[in-house]
């Protein structure tokens, strides 16, 4: 069986203008899923809880698997308030990132995100029993912790790992775009908006390090597991590419025909690269500091 | 009401030295990394476990297990091993991140007591009840990114105790869901037990001052008049939009002794202390203080007042030589 291509949820505050027209494109890429929904800060507010609702039946009456993604970082009664109405919506599956989406869940299938941490057999059946129907792996985890994890039988769940895009790394009750700008939090003006691919931050010495977004902080270079496509079978069900501002599409579709057989790996990664925003990494799935690239032939 | 204090104890000396200065309990490591402070030269192996159970019980005080990091397949019987060893040696309290071996504790050793590490990331009322109707978690230890009045809102709707940080290094992050340090180097506190691990840091003097990096990335440059800390990556300064600062957090220290008549009044179970990598002599230090905090703010209540030679004392020995309410105090974020 093929694998599949989901796009991950929106992880930068967009304008409802650039979010509308994004998931108008997304309903004619060779995705499979979508996830839906902000996960990052819940004091982002162009896409009500109403749109994303809106967008997700759009989505779906394209063809699309839809998937409403939850907050990971959960604060307030506020924050539950939002999650219990997502997790109650009755037509979509959610992704859990938080416990406590996983217990409103109830028993109805959902999706183990990424900020689960499932780092072992055990606590992948606690999460099964509870009712995952799939489950993304941590993005610190390396290929042999995955395969190490699905030996010696594959368990009855879908595998999805993050394939594409800038690391979440970190998240924070902090905003750090607020304090770049030396607002706090309450007042933050969102200026995070002015950011649609998180604050660059580099080291004293001019190296690009890390993404500030909101209080979430990322890689700056952008994991890219397009090399690995060739061998992942029996390992990953489902590849995750998360969005960036410009050319998702491309990207979407890129790794499409290389899972499809329709590219080789040397001319997939020519083709790929123009289109990173920032240089590669693909350290953590080689069981190294994530930072660090070592695939394919392009530095 | 009690509010216990819970004091670090990374070896033997330090375990005996914060019960002799009025701890109600200390948690402790076993010398490997099932536990988030994996460092060399740390921690208990199976006798000094016992002897420390041992002296603790003795004078009536209670011995907690940190066993926090996150097992992987191939090393989980390491980490189940861990479980079997806390019930042999009469452990009061294990400390535990992973659900997956929360369950086993839970199943195997139905009389144990399970307590909900910082790590495991839960900062609500459901995700904290969840862990409680499955594997009968009796107390959480909440990740230092709430306000007093979301604490407060989350002890009210459960029956799980909250155990808060008092006082130590401040993660600025969401324990158990930040992987820069094995982004830089490879290793995590959920994989390996460890942050910014001693091994990576190198410090280098330069023309331009003092640097400190973390497998070759520069953290940190420090002019012949500034203090370098330990170089932990969220700590350093980096450059955004070419202005250079602590662009995430300043290397600071938790202190909130002023909260502690807050603390009492909404039910807070227990107050703790960081620092199992620290000296005995901090640990020695910081108990004194906070056992006589605690006791004043018991007497008086709403008349209690941090004493200041209680505050100096605590920021002498303080990471930075600073403190912060953090997170605690809304205007932190």
């Amino acid at each position: 069986m093929t694998m599949k291509l989901s796009l991950g949820p929106v992880l930068y505050y967009w304008s409802r203008e650039k979010l509308l027209e994004f998931y108008a494109e997304a309903a004619t890429w060779p995705v499979d899923i979508v996830y839906l929904g902000e996960t990052v800060c819940s004091r982002r507010h162009t896409f009500r809880t109403g749109d994303w609702l809106d967008t997700a039946k759009m989505l779906a009456q394209s063809g699309k698997e839809v998937v409403l993604s939850t907050q990971a970082l959960i604060e307030s009664e506020s924050d539950l308030k939002t999650l219990r109405r997502l997790a109650g919506n009755g037509l979509f599956r959610i992704e859990a990132n938080d416990m406590a989406a996983v217990r409103l869940a109830a028993g109805m299938p959902f999706v183990a995100g990424p900020h689960i941490n499932i780092y072992n057999r055990h606590t992948l059946a606690v999460l099964m029993q509870a009712g995952a129907m799939r489950w993304v792996m941590p993005v610190e985890m390396s290929r042999q912790m995955l395969e190490e994890l699905l030996q010696p039988d594959l368990p009855e769940i879908e595998t999805e790992v993050f394939a594409y895009g800038r690391l979440p790394l970190a998240f924070s009750a902090r905003c750090f775009t607020a304090r770049h700008h030396n607002l706090p939090k309450d007042n933050c003006q969102f200026l995070c908006m002015d950011a649609p691919y998180g604050l660059p931050l580099k080291t004293r010495e001019g190296e690009d390090f890390l993404a500030l977004n909101g209080t979430q902080t990322q890689s700056a270079r952008v994991y890219n597991l397009l090399a690995e496509t060739g061998n992942l079978s029996g390992l990953a069900d489902v590849l995750r590419i998360s969005p960036q501002p410009e050319n998702t599409g491309t990207v979407a579709r890129i790794f499409h025909a290389r899972l499809n057989g329709n590219s080789d790996s040397d001319e997939a990664l020519a083709e790929i690269r123009p289109l990173l925003p920032e240089a590669p990494c693909d350290g953590y799935w080689h069981g190294r500091a994530g930072i660090e690239y070592s695939a394919g032939s392009i530095k | 009401m009690s509010l216990e204090l819970i004091c670090p104890a990374g070896n033997l000396p330090a375990l005996k030295t914060a019960i002799d200065h009025g701890a109600d309990a200390v948690y402790m490591g076993f010398r490997d990394n099932t536990n988030a402070r994996a460092f060399p030269g740390l921690n208990f192996d199976p006798a000094a476990t016992l002897e420390g159970v041992r002296y603790a019980h003795a004078r009536q005080r209670k011995v907690l297990l940190a066993l926090n990091t996150y097992p992987q397949t191939a090393t989980w019987g390491r980490w189940q091993q861990a479980v079997d060893q806390a019930a042999e040696a009469g452990i009061d309290a294990v400390i535990l991140a992973d659900p997956g071996l929360m369950r086993y504790a839970c199943t195997t050793y139905p009389n144990m007591r399970l307590h909900l590490s910082v790590q495991g990331s839960a900062t609500n009322y459901e995700a904290i009840n969840y862990y409680h109707e499955h594997f009968g978690i009796q107390r959480a230890v909440l990740p230092r990114v709430l306000s007093l009045a979301q604490v407060e809102q989350v002890v009210k709707n459960t029956p799980v105790e909250i155990e808060l940080f008092g006082f130590g290094g401040l993660c600025v992050m969401v324990e158990g869901r930040c992987v820069l340090s094995s982004y830089a180097t490879g290793e995590s506190p959920n994989t390996a037990g460890v942050c910014s691990p001693a091994k990576a840091v190198k410090w280098t003097q330069t023309a331009q001052g003092l640097e400190s990096r973390l497998n070759n990335i520069l953290l940190d440059r420090y002019a012949a008049d500034e203090k370098a800390g330990y170089p932990t990556l969220c700590k350093g300064r980096f450059e955004v939009n070419d202005e250079t600062y602590y662009a995430l957090e300043e290397p600071t220290s938790l202190n909130t002794l002023e909260l502690l008549p807050e603390m009492l009044d909404m039910g807070i179970a227990a107050v703790k202390i960081e620092g199992r990598q620290r000296s005995p002599a901090y640990v020695a230090q910081v108990t004194k203080v906070w056992r006589a905090a605690i006791d004043s703010a018991k007497r008086k209540g709403r008349d209690f007042a941090v004493q200041p030679q209680w505050t100096a004392q605590l920021d002498g020995v303080a990471e930075g030589q600073q403190h912060t309410l953090g997170a605690y105090h809304r205007p932190w974020k």
